[in-house]
């Protein structure tokens, strides 16, 4: 309690700017200065919200994509450290590899969804298949950096001791580079959960993105927002989580803590 | 507590040449470089920045292969790095996302039992004077307490030979004259073979059983001085601050004085 009201004092502000803009929005709606049918005010919104919530169709639906995101996420996420990690230290690897995901990296991912619905239907693959797509290549290029830029001192360092190559890996080049995976994280959750909510759009029968089309045909523009909304609200959610995961795990890291 | 001994062996260099190549050009480094360095011995080595000091102890601890001439460690010829053999370098070099005890339990080789490797590390957490810091992390701590457990990573395989790479270089004027005194400290319990690279004139003769004077590059010996001086030595003595006058003369001498020492 103390805590949450010491964070309060701190980042107030955070909170004033939202607050000055909703209400400017609801007193232009009440006054008629905006269309209700094209954008109702804050408070019907907030029926609305409640509503979908109470009817479960919203938390069904947001879950339904937070569940397609993880394990999109952890497929293609956990095959960019893998490859990134024979890229970023095999010379052979890299230079095998250069042209074929020179070609293919910069291919929005958005570009496979209609290349996916062709080979795997609307169903859950599909779908998981975008979001493993677009995190395998923020983890790849992350990882590959941050091998990259390993300190040579600190190579020297187990090169003197004689350790091995797999002590090399454990103990020395993936914790140097587990800040740039942690960004690899962050951002890669991004793309994810931005793929998803694409994916869902152009072809679904649930989903986030799924509801917010669904109501969009039946002009329901007010659940269309709580839809959309309720997309951001996540985000910011799953990035707090991330911030809590890294302050642990990188707890050596100066930089971090310092932010 | 380690049942390892030292066996102290000489440390001999013998004609050795280094070159590097730089856009295409070659660029002497070390010239003909004869040192024998008897068990035990502490030999400071001081010369202008860039003359390739820093390199002649790349060489000892086998991170360089690349040079004409022998570097020999009792029978063994050194090629490559061994444990044999540790170094500090000017910045302590820990691992940030290590504790200062699994730093310090990093350096250590194969074979140990958790039990043998424990007592180990916290024999050398207490010949540094850091056995309260174990838990630590390296930014918590202090440039000397870094550099303290950096000496303490590198003692813990017993090497027969330490060496030094301007370890003290960083650190401000008084923690530097507390590390030096703290190495003499080291260095007579541990009673290992010491090669110190340095710029200080001070700290080479404070240390040092002898200072080598090195030249400009490609790095010559220009000379090499005893250090006649009981211990712990006294700054300002006059016996000390002769022998700082010569050398200070031989530093910056243009003219190359041939010397022929027999060691």
């Amino acid at each position: 309690m103390k805590k949450s009201v010491d964070w309060l004092k701190e980042n107030y502000t955070a909170l004033l700017l939202p607050v000055v803009l909703l209400l400017i929005w609801e007193v232009a709606g009440r006054a008629g200065w905006i269309r209700a049918t094209l954008l109702p005010t804050p408070s019907v919104i907030a029926q609305t919200l409640l509503e979908v919530v109470k009817s479960g169709e919203l938390f069904v639906n947001l879950g339904i994509s937070i569940v397609r995101v993880a394990q999109g996420f952890v497929i293609g996420a956990g095959l960019g450290i893998l490859v990134g990690v024979q890229v970023g230290l095999v010379k052979k690897v890299r230079t095998s590899t250069s042209l074929l995901f020179g070609v293919l990296r910069p291919i929005p991912v958005i570009a496979w969804i209609p290349v996916l619905i062709l080979w795997m239907g609307i169903d859950e693959g599909s779908k998981i298949t975008v979001i493993a797509i677009g995190s395998f290549w923020t983890m790849l290029v992350s990882v590959i950096q941050g091998i990259r830029n390993v300190d040579k001192k600190y190579l020297e360092v187990a090169t003197i001791l004689e350790k091995n190559q797999f002590t090399l890996l454990t103990k020395v080049i993936l914790p140097a580079t587990l800040p740039a995976i942690f960004t690899g994280v962050r951002v890669g959750i991004d793309v994810a959960w931005r793929s998803v909510v694409a994916a869902e759009l152009i072809a679904a029968a649930s989903g986030i993105g799924y509801m917010i089309m669904y109501a969009r045909e039946l002009s329901q523009i007010d659940v269309v927002l709580v839809g959309v909304f309720s997309i951001g609200i996540t985000g910011v959610l799953i990035e707090q989580l991330l911030k809590l995961l890294e302050k642990r795990l990188l707890r050596w890291n100066v930089n971090i803590r310092e932010s | 507590m380690s049942d390892l001994t030292v066996t102290p062996q000489t440390l001999k260099i013998d004609k050795l040449n280094k070159e590097f190549v730089i856009n295409n050009q070659t660029v002497g480094v070390l010239r003909d470089i004869n040192l024998v360095i008897k068990p035990g011995e502490f030999v400071s080595i001081i010369g202008p920045s860039g003359c390739g000091k820093s390199t002649l102890l790349r060489l000892v601890v086998g991170l360089d292969n690349q040079f004409s001439g022998e570097i020999t460690l009792g029978q063994q010829q050194i090629h490559g790095p061994g444990v044999n053999r540790g170094m500090v370098f000017q910045e302590a070099r820990l691992y940030p996302w290590l504790t200062v005890k699994a730093n310090v339990a990093f350096g250590l080789g194969k074979g140990h039992t958790e039990a043998e490797i424990k007592d180990i590390v916290q024999e050398h957490l207490e010949l540094v004077g850091l056995t309260h810091f174990a838990e630590a992390f390296p930014y918590q701590l202090s440039g000397g307490m870094q550099q303290r457990v950096s000496i303490a990573r590198a003692l813990v395989n017993r090497p027969q030979v330490l060496l030094l790479d301007e370890p003290f270089g960083a650190l401000d004027a008084i923690t530097r004259i507390q590390m030096q005194q703290e190495i003499i400290r080291i260095w007579g319990t541990e009673k290992t073979t010491i090669l110190l690279v340095t710029h200080d004139i001070d700290e080479a003769i404070f240390l040092g059983d002898r200072v080598v004077v090195m030249s400009q590059r490609p790095a010559t010996t220009k000379a090499i001085v005893t250090v006649d001086l009981p211990r712990p030595r006294d700054r300002n003595s006059f016996d000390f601050v002769k022998l700082r006058k010569e050398i200070y003369s031989e530093f910056f001498s243009d003219v190359e004085v041939p010397f022929a020492y027999s060691i």
